[in-house]
């Protein structure tokens, strides 16, 4: 698989990255390095091999549900450019 | 455990210009979780709070913060499973499903695409006794709610409240075994039923805590059977997706327009175009969200913060253990063992309160009186007062009480309506009411002889006309009634009056 200047400026898109046009083959190219290094480990045989979901053997840490947070609006918004009433406002985004 | 047996509806046919068409409709169920807490954070999901209050920093995707799940969050979704008689993974896994909108400040939702923890179940949907269709449930998977965006606050900002990110819900994604906006309703009022039944969802659906996504195509009569015969979805036409909704009126609107679009459009030649519409309950109509096409490549991998989610056969076993007697076995039993239409059955058990509150009075009763007394007089007086079974205010032992009267003899039917309404709204006991307010019918014969008696001397032309036509005894009956202020048997003064008038 083989990223091209479209492709790269598609996945800058999605993940709300600007990338200018100039910038674009450089990142094309470092997609299509990262790629390559994947095929390269395509190569392996992993067939009937169980995918390694951890490097230790773990089980999943589960909590009881007990409500133990929350209660804090004022941190939560500490850090957002614009609060009003207690809620986060942001530029206009309906449809 | 019992079965009714039924007939599978006929599919809704809509007429087009050119032909008849029929519907093809899938759905996908989210049911929030009925829990304390969010599915990885300690965050409380009670519903109005004060804006962000209900948000931990895992919620909020502050830097740093790992989700960690809640085990009853997963006993609710394979309690769900097993209710809808669905096979349990005891291996799944949690997925990123990436995109961007304020109210998702993780910029991906945690859900299960891959592996999710419910497989294939189904339901059975009535149409009415005798009549359901059995729709197949593909999967239920476990998932994060997003946060709320208010549009309406401020002309230039959206407010984005996170109380909700966070909260767990169940996709319940249904096969396409729909078949027209009847059913449709149907299918979500009877998967309501059963999550209430089951404590896994509270199905409130003002507060969005139960919503639909529906799939909508149309097909020519017959291409529906050659797609079920073989899987192939090339017979059935393009879908639509209408999001979220959360009412069933509007999901039947909803999906009548959007089935009459689809046929306009196909028999003017041109072609349904797959994709996400909105539908807008005060134009009645469906709307294209074109803009969310766009983002519909939602680049989903293994979320690396979470572990595959094992569980234990005997954990499921014992979820198993704990399940209550569901919606269609509540009814078969009332309809089999206690001899009520099926009707009566399905007006019982619509809410498990008030099959519950049936079976107290039922207990050592006839099931039919009790029926008939639970769905017709209080039934229909809570409903005058806007009332819920919850705070009736006749108890089910006090309703039996009215019953038991009844039974013996001691009050008539009628007198007993005057009765309930007197335990309705001054409480007490029916049998120390009877008692004190004299209500008690008068069985001793002597006492309506006399009554009787004292009416055919009062009116001998009446007597005459009655002996040439037998019909007018009723005025008999209804005047010893009258005298006795309804206390007398009426059995035994119809009896008496045809007995003396020599009938």
């Amino acid at each position: 698989m083989s990223i091209d200047l479209e492709k790269a400026a598609k996945v800058a898109k999605l993940a709300r990255i600007k990338v200018e046009p100039d910038a674009l083959p450089a990142l094309a190219q470092e997609f299509n390095n990262i790629l390559g290094f994947i095929e390269q480990l395509n190569e392996v045989d992993v067939e009937g091999i169980e995918p390694m979901t951890s490097v230790t053997p773990m089980r999943l840490k589960r909590r009881e549900d007990i409500v133990s947070d929350g209660d804090q609006q004022a941190k939560v918004l500490a850090n957002a450019p614009d609060a009003r009433e207690g809620f986060f406002a942001v530029p206009k985004v309906v449809e | 455990m019992l079965d009714l047996t039924f007939e599978t509806p006929k599919p809704k046919v809509i007429a087009g210009a050119k032909h008849d068409w029929e519907l093809v409709i899938g759905m996908e169920v989210h049911a929030q979780v009925a829990s304390n807490a969010k599915l990885f954070s300690g965050a409380s999901t009670r519903f109005g709070a004060e804006p962000n209050a209900n948000v931990a920093f895992v919620d909020a995707a502050m830097p740093g913060m790992l989700p960690v799940i809640n085990e009853f969050c997963v006993a609710q979704a394979v309690r769900t499973g097993l209710g809808l008689k669905a096979e349990i993974n005891l291996w799944s896994a949690f997925d990123r499903k990436n995109y961007f909108y304020p109210d998702l400040p993780q910029g991906y939702q945690i859900s299960q695409l891959y592996h999710p923890i419910v497989g294939e179940g189904e339901i059975i949907v009535d149409m009415g006794p005798g009549v359901a269709r059995r729709v197949r449930i593909e999967r239920i998977h476990l998932e994060q709610d997003a946060g709320k965006s208010i549009h309406d606050m401020d002309p230039a900002m959206s407010f984005v409240d996170l109380n909700r990110t966070g909260v767990a819900l169940m996709e319940i994604v249904s096969r396409p075994d729909i078949r027209g906006p009847e059913e449709a309703a149907a299918y979500v009022t009877k998967l309501r039923q059963i999550l209430r039944y089951l404590g896994t969802c509270d199905g409130n659906m003002q507060n969005g805590n139960l919503r639909a996504d529906v799939n909508v195509s149309i097909c020519l009569p017959g291409a529906y059977e050659r797609f079920q015969e073989t899987g192939d979805f090339s017979h059935l036409g393009t879908r639509c997706e209408i999001k979220n909704m959360n009412s069933m009126r509007f999901i039947q609107q909803a999906i009548e327009y959007e089935a009459r679009r689809q046929i306009a459009i196909v028999e003017a030649g041109g072609e349904v175009v797959q994709e996400t519409r909105l539908y807008d309950p005060d134009k009645g109509e469906t709307r294209s969200m074109r803009s969310k096409e766009e983002a519909h490549d939602y680049r989903y991998f293994p979320d690396p913060d979470l572990l595959p989610l094992e569980i234990e056969q005997a954990w499921v076993d014992d979820i198993a253990a704990s399940l209550p007697e569901l919606p269609d076995a509540k009814k078969a039993r009332f309809v089999l063992q206690m001899g009520l239409s099926e009707y009566d059955a399905s007006v019982l058990t619509a809410e498990v309160q008030n099959a519950d509150y049936f079976e107290a009075v039922a207990e050592g009763r006839d099931g039919k009186m009790a029926a008939n007394w639970v769905i017709n007089e209080l039934f229909g007086r809570l409903k005058k007062d806007d009332r819920d079974i919850a705070d009736s205010p006749v108890s089910p032992q006090q309703l039996g009480g009215i019953i038991d009267l009844i039974a013996k003899g001691d009050i008539s039917g009628k007198i007993a309506k005057d009765l309930f309404e007197i335990v309705y709204t001054e409480g007490g006991d029916p049998a120390q009411i009877v008692e004190a307010r004299g209500m008690k019918q008068v069985t001793d014969t002597g006492a309506i002889e006399a009554a009787v008696d004292a009416i055919i001397a009062a009116n001998p032309a009446q007597v005459e006309k009655a002996q040439q036509n037998p019909k007018l005894a009723g005025w008999f009956v209804g005047q010893v009634m009258k005298a006795t202020g309804g206390k007398a048997n009426p059995a035994a003064v119809n009896q008496i009056v045809s007995q003396k008038l020599g009938l």
